[in-house]
């Protein structure tokens, strides 16, 4: 039953899509075929597929541990960009004297700007009643212009002319590839930081105090736990997740800092954490499904000339109809075993 | 007399707020709409652009921008409803279906919108209000849309019907108390249905504007978030609609210092400037907030699980 509403509601979604893709004209089967093949078809497509989930499990990670405790903050782009423009700068001063100390310096810069973030809508929430969703957005936006102001001011590579970006990085102090995968390490560090929550929130102090505080946090204040410390720690946890996905976006990937960071992947995040009703564990199936339709985008453009926005309404399906799906489960369960009775 | 020297900047940016601000105006009174009924709608920027696109491809097809408009209010309306109905779902929660709402009326809006990037579509005509002026560079700046002065008179006809009509009385209620309103006797989920989509439907015309105003053209880079800072402007306007004007067109001159500065040579802090009216709401949330009450003004049922 557990595993059978979500199969059962991606089933739906994929239904829908396909009268959708029927709809304007095409082949569904066709569509799904080349989705699959895109997506998991194929050593490459696995590679693109892991590519674009290793940030989607690090943004989603950053809205399930604040959901634990009952807030929901949707920052992680914000939180995702500054981290990217944290390693970048860590890294043009740290130069490439030392690459392994350049690169740990790099990433522990990147969670540091982005759990500084959230931990501040979580302390603003805490000790001042600021709605954490409205802050969250509000810092994001202020993180994203923060972001375009610093790469196409102060720190613009004067070579940069078409896309204002930040100084390359050495290709020495570059992170590169998880042996025999050919994908960068992010993706290990999102299935270790998913595993390390997971564990955490279930077999630890620390993890019962934060579902304590999500289920009520006047009762967590009666049983003397400190509610203050422990929101802004999670927050902090949370927004460090985010800002390592954009570390390892800068520091593996595009080697500098600039707009291609922004694309979306903190929104996906927040609906990959929803889906996964905000347990870790089960971020790493949904973030390598919806990474695995992202992936398959440019397939479907150079073999069906479908728009790429193809897999953004699918997307926009999938997150719909499983986020309605629990409750329309509900009634319709109800009218069944009425019309039995 | 033809130059105005050193004051044509600030005309400038009168000219460039007056423009700016139309889809603030119509996203945030949209927003307003909805949250006064007890809902947040965070994908409005989906609805936006859905809009956008919806209203230049109907202009295109028809050759008249005014069907365009009433093709955007009615797709922004239709997404409207979609969130209404899926979040009068039990414990669903409106934050997370607003932003699957946004990817999915991105998608839409960039799927169906691809054939119209590149023809011309018929835009909607200004106003000229400034035809008084000796000085062209007022004459330019007051020439405005007419959804400009459509969504100055929306912003007082729902000032009039929040206050003074039956059916603004009945969003009112919904949306500070459910068990109030339903022991008055009203359906809560279909009042708060109709105002969501009435909500999309005021976004889709912003974002109509924008396809067919100003900048007036159809492409994927439209909008630049005025969906989503709908609810920054709703809680800035302490969910007033005629304080709606005011922050729309605040946040709109911010983003429209940027260019004119621009214009006069000065190019750095662009961003920051765009970026101020969020420094300011955030700040006005810190300075006003609690831990122990709700917002003033902020209607009771805001942010409640159902």
């Amino acid at each position: 039953m557990r595993l059978g509403l979500p199969v059962a509601s991606l089933v739906v979604a994929g239904l829908l899509f396909g009268l959708f893709i029927l709809a304007v004209g095409r082949d569904p089967l066709a569509v799904y075929a080349l989705i699959w093949r895109g997506g998991f078809g194929s050593g490459f497509a696995w590679q693109n597929t892991l590519s674009r989930a290793s940030p989607i499990i690090l943004t989603a990670l950053a809205v399930a541990i604040p959901a634990r405790m009952g807030l929901i903050q949707i920052g992680g782009e914000g939180a995702l960009a500054l981290g990217g423009l944290a390693a970048s700068l860590t890294g043009i001063a740290a130069g490439s004297g030392s690459p392994v100390a350049t690169q740990a310096l790099m990433l522990i810069a990147s969670m540091a700007a982005g759990g500084a973030w959230i931990a501040a809508v979580g302390a603003l929430k805490h000790y001042r009643g600021v709605n954490e969703t409205i802050s969250s957005l509000l810092l994001a936006y202020i993180a994203i212009a923060l972001f375009n102001h610093l790469v196409e001011g102060p720190f613009k590579d004067p070579g940069s002319l078409n896309k204002p970006s930040t100084r390359p990085l050495d290709a020495a102090v570059m992170i590169g590839s998880i042996p025999g995968l050919d994908v960068h390490w992010g993706l290990a560090a999102g299935v270790v930081l998913c595993l390390l929550a997971g564990f955490v929130l279930k077999h630890t102090r620390y993890g019962f105090a934060l579902d304590t505080i999500g289920a009520n946090p006047r009762v967590a204040l009666l049983a003397g736990l400190p509610v203050g410390p422990a929101i802004v720690a999670g927050c902090f946890a949370g927004g460090a997740a985010a800002g390592l996905a954009g570390g390892f976006e800068v520091a593996a990937v595009n080697g500098n800092a600039n707009t291609s960071l922004i694309v979306g992947y903190g929104y996906t995040g927040i609906l990959v954490a929803f889906v996964a009703r905000h347990q870790p564990l089960a971020i790493l199936p949904v973030a390598l499904l919806f990474g695995g339709i992202g992936a398959s985008s440019g397939l479907l453009q150079r073999r069906l000339d479908l728009p790429d926005a193809t897999v953004l309404v699918l997307q926009g399906v999938a997150f719909l109809v499983i986020l309605a799906a629990d409750p329309v489960a509900e009634i319709v369960g109800n009218r069944l075993r009425r019309s039995a009775a | 007399m033809t130059d105005l020297g050193l004051w044509g900047i600030p005309i400038a940016m009168l000219g460039g707020a007056l423009r700016v601000s139309v889809p603030f105006l119509f996203v945030s009174l949209g927003e307003c709409i909805t949250e006064r009924s007890g809902r947040i709608n965070l994908g409005l920027e989906g609805v936006l652009v859905f809009g956008a696109m919806a209203g230049y491809a109907m202009s295109y097809k028809t050759g008249n921008a005014w069907l365009g408009i009433v093709a955007a209010a009615l797709a922004g309306t239709a997404l409207g409803l979609l969130h209404g109905l899926l979040c009068s779902l039990r414990r669903v929660n409106d934050i997370a279906i607003g932003i699957a709402l946004m990817l999915f009326g991105l998608g839409l809006a960039f799927f169906f919108g691809k054939p119209y990037v590149q023809p011309k579509a018929p835009m909607l005509p200004d106003i000229a209000l400034g035809g008084w002026s000796p000085w062209p560079a007022v004459r330019a700046a007051l020439d405005v849309s007419p959804l400009l002065l459509i969504g100055i008179v929306a912003g007082f006809a729902l000032n009039y019907a929040f206050r003074s009509t039956r059916w603004g009385l009945h969003v009112r209620v919904v949306g500070d108390s459910a068990d109030a309103a339903r022991a008055l006797g009203l359906h809560v989920n279909r009042i708060r249905i109709f105002a969501t989509a009435i909500g999309g439907g005021f976004a889709g015309v912003g974002g109509s504007f924008l396809s067919l105003a100003y900048p007036g053209s159809w492409n994927e880079a439209l909008s630049s978030g005025q969906g989503l800072m709908a609810i920054a402007l709703v809680i800035f306007a302490r969910w007033r609609p005629l304080a709606c004007l005011g922050a729309a067109f605040l946040f709109g001159g911010a983003g429209a210092i940027g260019p004119s500065l621009q214009a006069a040579g000065i190019s750095s802090g662009y961003y920051l400037f765009n970026a101020a009216p969020y420094v300011l709401t955030l700040g006005l949330l810190i300075a006003t907030s609690s831990p122990r009450r709700k917002l003033a003004g902020a209607p009771g049922e805001l942010g409640r699980q159902t």
